[in-house]
C-alpha cells in the first residue's frame, strides 16, 4: 500500500479509474477528464480526499472515471448535495461537475444559491450548448436559430449568460476554458480549487455527435486579452461584450467562504432537554 | 359532584387579545400542580392578528386527544369567533363565560343553550395599570379548575421575569382579580388529584421530534420552512451547533433533501423536516437515497392535502405518497409517532433504523401532534442511537465493494477520506462495486439486496402498539391512536372488550406480526383521517384481513372524536 508521501507525487494517471467512459469518440468531455486528473496531480491531493459530485448527463458521468470518491446523483441537484457534504466535511476537496442542461436548466435555481452561499467548492460546467445524453435538445445556452427535433427552426430564445449570472449571484471565482486545451484548463481548475469560496469554471466542451459545428471552437477560442479582475461589475461588462470565446480566469473575488463552524460536542444531551422540564 | 376524568377549557379572542398566552400559562400552571394536559391552538389564516383560540384538556392521566365539546369556554371577546365554526363545540351543560363588551356569542355556540355568565374582563383589566383581559380570563380558569392561587402567581413571576417587575405585578393583579371574580362560580366538574408528583415535561410534538433526532444521532439538518413542520427546524437551528452539528437553510426542498444526502454520504447522520408539498418535491431524491443506500431521515408533518390544502390543519393523507411515492421498486422505511411523547421515541428510532439499514426513513407526524403542546411524564431515555456499518480498513485498493451482497443485505459503508475505498455512489443501477450497468442480473441482485435488508431486520416490539383483547380490533395509526385508546377504554366501562392495533412501522409491512396480532379476531374497525381511506387500502394490500372490516374515515380538519369511535365500536359489538 502506498503511503501519503508517495501519493503526493501522484501522476495524472493515478487519478483515473479503470472504468471505460460511455462517451462518443471525440467528445470534448474526454479532455475535461484529462484536465481534472492533471489539476489534481498538480495540486498533489490524495485521491481519497477529493469528492467529485455530479447530476445527470454525458458530462455528469465524469465522477466514476476518476479514482476519487464520487457521487452521481439526480438531474440538476449536484450543487445542493455538494453543499451538504462540504459543510459537514470541510476537510474534503469538493468538485462538482455538470452540463448546461443539468446546471442551467433543471438545476438553475441551485446555481444561483450556490453562488450566493459561497461554500468552498469548485463548480465545473461542461457547456456543449445541447442536451447530449437525451440526443440533441436545446439547452439554455443553445443559439436561438439552432434547429432540433424538439425546436424545429430553432427556439428563437436568447441564450442565458451563465458567467454573468454567476457574478451577479456572488460566485467568488469565474473562469472560462476550452476542453481542447487541457493544459490551460488544468491550470485554471487547479487555481479554481485553490481559490477559497465558490469557484465557477465554464468549460466549452464540444458535443461532436449533436453539435458537429462545435469542432470549430478550436479555431475560435482565444486567451482573454486582460487578466482577471476583482471588480465584478468590470468582469460582467467584459463578459457581456466579448465574443463568448475569451478563455482564462475572468474574475477573482475575496468574499469569505461560508462555513458554519463544526464544533466539537460541548453540551450534554440532557442540557437540551432542560427547556422542557418543569 | 364526583371527580371527573378530565376538564376541557377553551380561550377565544380576536388577534392580540392574548388567548394563546392564557392557554399556555394555564397548561403550565396545571402541570406544575401535577396534572397532565394537552393544548391545541387554532388560528385564522392571518399571519398576525385575526382570531385565535387555545383549547385545553387537563386530567390526572395522560391526555392524547381533545374532547368533542368543551366544558368551559371563555370568550375574552367573540369578535371573530364565528370563523372557528364547528371546530369549537360546547354542550348544554357547558359553561360559557363572556364579557358584556365582548360582542355577541356566535350562533353556533349560543345554540347549545349552555349556562352563560358575564364577567366584565375588559373593565376589570382597565382598573389595573397595564392590566390585560387575558390575565383576568386566566384567573377565572385557574379558579374554575381549582388550581392554587399561589401556584399561578409563582408561575407568572417565573414566566414574565424578563418583562420586568411592572409587567409581573400587572399580570398578577389581573390573575387575582379573575380568580376572585370566579369565586362564586360553580363548576360541577372537579379533577381527580394527581397521583403523585412526577417529573413532568411541557413539550410540543415538533420539539419532541427535533430532540429525538438529536438523541438518535442527527448532526446535520437542511431546512426549508413549511407549516406545520417549521418548528422542528427552528428548534434544531440553535440546538444542533451545541452538540457539534450544523443546519443549512436550503433554497427549496429539492436542495434540502440533496443536502442531507450529501452530508450523510460524508458520514454525518442527517435529517430534514417538511410537509406534504415539500415531500412531493423530495420524492425523486428519496429514490436516489434508496438506490445509492444513503441513510437519511425525512419528517413529514402532515397537513390537509392535496396541493397547498389546509396548511394549518391535520390530516393523515400522506400515507400513500410516503409508502408508494417513489418510482421503481424502492423499499424504504416509513414510521409514524402515536403521541406527542412518542414523537421523540419514533424519530429517534427512525434515525437508528435509517443508519442501521442505510436507507431513507420517513417519519409521518401530523399537524395535530406536531403543534399541540402537552404536559406529559418525562419520556424514557431509550438506547437507540444510529450506528452505521462502516468500512474503515480497506486492505487492497480497488477491492472494496460498496454494494457487496452480504448476508444481511447491509454492506459496510466507507466515508470519503478513507484511502483505498474510493467509489462513486450512484442512482443508476450498479454492480457491487457501484459501477453503472443495465444488466438484468445486477439489477435483480441489487433490488433483492435492498429489499432483503429491510425484510430481514429485527424491528422488535416497537413495530406496533398492541393492547387489549377481544374479538373486535380497532386498527389505527399515528396521532389517532390516543383517541382510539380512549374510546376502547370507554367501551370497556360498558363491558365491551376491544383490542387496539396501531402499527408504528408502516413500511416495510410486517405480515407475520400483523397476522399474529389479529389472530382470533373476527372483525376489524379501521379508523383514519383520510378521505380516500388510504390506511384501509394499505392494510388490504399488505395483510390478510378477517371477514368483516369496517372503516371510520374522514378527511381533516375535523378530528375523529372519542365518542364517534366509541359509537362505532358499540355498533359493531357482538
Ligand atoms: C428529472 C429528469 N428529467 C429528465 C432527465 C433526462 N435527462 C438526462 S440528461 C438530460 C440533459 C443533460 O444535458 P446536459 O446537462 O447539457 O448534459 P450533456 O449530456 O449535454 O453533457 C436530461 C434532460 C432525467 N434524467 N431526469
Ligand atoms: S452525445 Fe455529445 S456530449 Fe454526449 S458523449 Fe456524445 S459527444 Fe459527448
Ligand atoms: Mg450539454
Amino acid at each position: 500500500m502506498s503511503t501519503a508521501h508517495e501519493r503526493l507525487a501522484c501522476k495524472p494517471a493515478d487519478y483515473k479509474s479503470d472504468i471505460k467512459p460511455i462517451w462518443c469518440p471525440g467528445c470534448g468531455d474526454y479532455h475535461v477528464l484529462m484536465s481534472f486528473t492533471r489539476a489534481f496531480a498538480e495540486l498533489g491531493l490524495p485521491p481519497e480526499q477529493i469528492v467529485v459530485v455530479s447530476g445527470i448527463g454525458c458530462s455528469s458521468r465524469i465522477p466514476a472515471y476518476t479514482n476519487c470518491y464520487g457521487f452521481h446523483g439526480v438531474h440538476g441537484r449536484s450543487l445542493a448535495l455538494a453543499a451538504g457534504l462540504k459543510v459537514t466535511r470541510p476537510d474534503l476537496t469538493v468538485v462538482v461537475a455538470s452540463g448546461d442542461g443539468d446546471g442551467y436548466s433543471i438545476g438553475g435555481n441551485h446555481f444561483l444559491h450556490a453562488c450566493r452561499r459561497n461554500v468552498d467548492m469548485t463548480y465545473v460546467v461542461m457547456d456543449n450548448r445541447i442536451y447530449g445524453m437525451t440526443k440533441g435538445q436545446p439547452s439554455p445556452t443553445t443559439e436561438p436559430e439552432f434547429d432540433t427535433a424538439l425546436s424545429p427552426g430553432g427556439t428563437g430564445l436568447r441564450p442565458f449568460h451563465p458567467l454573468v449570472v454567476a457574478l451577479a449571484s456572488g460566485a467568488n471565482f469565474v473562469a472560462r476554458c476550452f476542453s481542447g486545451e487541457p493544459n490551460e484548463t488544468a491550470a485554471v481548475l487547479a487555481e479554481a480549487i485553490r481559490h477559497p469560496g465558490f469557484s465557477f469554471v465554464e468549460i466549452l466542451s464540444p458535443c461532436v455527435t449533436f453539435r458537429p459545428d462545435e469542432r470549430d471552437w478550436k479555431s475560435q477560442v482565444h486567451q482573454a486579452p486582460v487578466g482577471a479582475t476583482s471588480d465584478p461589475a468590470k468582469a460582467a461588462r467584459r463578459i457581456m461584450t466579448d465574443d463568448g470565446f475569451n478563455i482564462g480566469i475572468l474574475y477573482r473575488g475575496d468574499r469569505r467562504p461560508y462555513q458554519p463552524a463544526v464544533v466539537q460536542r460541548h453540551v450534554e444531551l440532557s442540557e437540551l432537554e432542560k427547556e422542557f422540564e418543569l | 359532584m364526583g371527580n371527573s376524568q378530565s376538564i376541557s377549557i377553551g380561550f377565544v379572542g380576536s388577534g392580540g387579545a392574548g388567548a394563546l398566552t392564557a392557554g399556555n400559562l394555564l397548561l403550565e400552571a396545571a402541570s406544575a400542580a401535577g396534572w397532565q394536559g394537552l393544548l391545541t391552538r387554532t388560528v385564522g389564516p392571518q399571519i398576525r392578528g385575526g382570531e385565535a383560540a387555545a383549547l385545553l384538556r387537563l386530567a390526572s392521566h395522560p391526555v392524547e386527544c381533545m374532547p368533542e365539546q368543551f366544558d368551559v369556554l371563555i370568550g375574552i371577546d367573540w369578535l371573530n369567533a364565528h370563523r372557528f365554526g364547528a371546530e369549537i363545540k360546547i354542550g348544554h351543560d357547558s359553561l360559557l363565560i363572556g364579557d358584556p363588551r365582548g360582542g355577541a356569542v356566535p350562533p353556533h355556540i349560543a345554540e347549545a343553550g349552555a349556562r352563560e355568565v358575564q364577567i366584565p374582563m375588559k373593565d376589570m383589566a382597565k382598573a389595573i395599570p397595564d392590566g390585560r383581559a387575558n390575565m383576568i380570563a386566566l384567573g377565572i380558569a385557574c379558579r374554575l379548575v381549582r388550581l392554587e392561587r399561589e401556584t399561578c402567581l409563582a408561575l407568572l413571576e417565573k414566566r414574565l421575569s424578563d418583562k420586568g417587575e411592572a409587567a409581573i405585578k400587572a399580570s398578577q393583579a389581573g390573575l387575582i382579580a379573575g380568580y376572585d371574580a370566579a369565586q362564586d362560580l360553580d363548576l360541577s366538574l372537579r379533577l381527580a388529584a394527581p397521583k403523585r408528583a412526577t417529573r413532568k415535561w411541557l413539550v410540543s410534538g415538533n420539539d419532541a421530534t427535533a430532540l429525538g433526532a438529536i438523541r438518535g444521532g442527527i448532526r446535520f439538518a437542511a431546512a426549508y420552512p413549511i407549516t406545520p413542520a417549521t418548528e422542528i427546524l427552528e428548534w434544531l437551528a440553535p440546538n444542533l451547533p451545541k452538540v457539534g452539528g450544523v443546519l443549512l437553510q436550503a433554497e427549496d426542498e429539492l436542495a434540502a433533501i440533496n443536502m442531507i444526502i450529501g452530508a450523510s454520504y460524508g458520514g454525518t447522520p442527517s435529517l430534514t423536516a417538511t410537509s406534504g408539498p415539500g415531500l412531493s418535491l423530495m420524492i425523486e431524491s428519496l429514490g436516489l437515497a434508496t438506490a445509492a443506500e444513503i441513510p437519511i431521515v425525512v419528517v413529514d408533518v402532515m397537513r390537509g392535502g392535496p396541493s397547498t390544502g389546509i396548511p394549518t390543519k391535520s390530516e393523515q393523507a400522506d400515507l400513500n405518497i410516503a409508502v408508494y411515492g417513489c418510482h421503481g421498486d424502492a423499499p424504504h422505511l416509513v414510521v409514524a409517532p402515536q403521541s406527542i411523547g412518542d414523537c421523540l421515541f419514533t424519530t429517534q428510532w427512525a434515525v437508528y433504523l435509517a443508519e442501521a439499514l442505510q436507507t431513507p426513513a420517513i417519519v409521518l407526524s401530523d399537524q395535530f401532534i406536531g403543534q399541540a403542546r402537552a404536559a406529559i411524564e418525562k419520556p424514557a431515555d431509550v438506547a437507540f442511537i444510529g450506528q452505521r456499518s462502516r468500512a474503515t480498513d480497506i486492505s487492497a485498493a480497488g477491492a472494496y465493494k460498496r454494494y457487496a451482497i452480504a448476508g444481511s443485505g447491509v454492506s459496510p459503508m466507507v466515508v470519503p477520506g478513507t484511502s483505498g475505498g474510493q467509489y462513486t455512489a450512484d442512482g443508476l443501477t450498479h454492480t457491487e462495486r457501484g459501477i453503472p450497468t443495465s444488466g438484468a442480473s445486477d439489477h435483480q441482485a441489487q433490488l433483492d439486496k435492498r429489499r432483503d435488508k429491510l425484510v430481514r431486520f429485527a424491528y422488535g416490539d416497537h413495530w406496533a402498539t398492541l393492547e387489549g383483547s377481544g374479538d373486535l380490533a380497532v386498527v389505527t395509526w399515528g396521532s389517532l391512536t390516543g383517541a382510539v385508546r380512549e374510546a376502547i377504554g370507554r367501551a370497556a366501562q360498558d363491558g365491551v372488550e376491544v383490542s387496539l392495533i396501531a402499527p408504528r412501522l408502516l413500511f416495510p409491512a410486517q405480515p407475520e406480526r400483523f397476522a399474529a396480532a389479529i389472530a382470533g379476531k373476527s372483525r376489524l374497525l379501521v379508523v383514519e383521517q383520510s378521505h380516500g381511506a388510504q390506511f384501509y387500502r394499505y392494510l388490504r394490500a399488505h395483510y390478510d384481513l378477517p371477514g368483516r372490516v369496517d372503516v371510520l374515515n374522514r378527511p381533516g380538519p375535523m378530528p375523529i372524536g372519542v365518542s364517534e369511535i366509541h359509537r362505532a365500536i358499540m355498533e359493531r359489538r357482538a
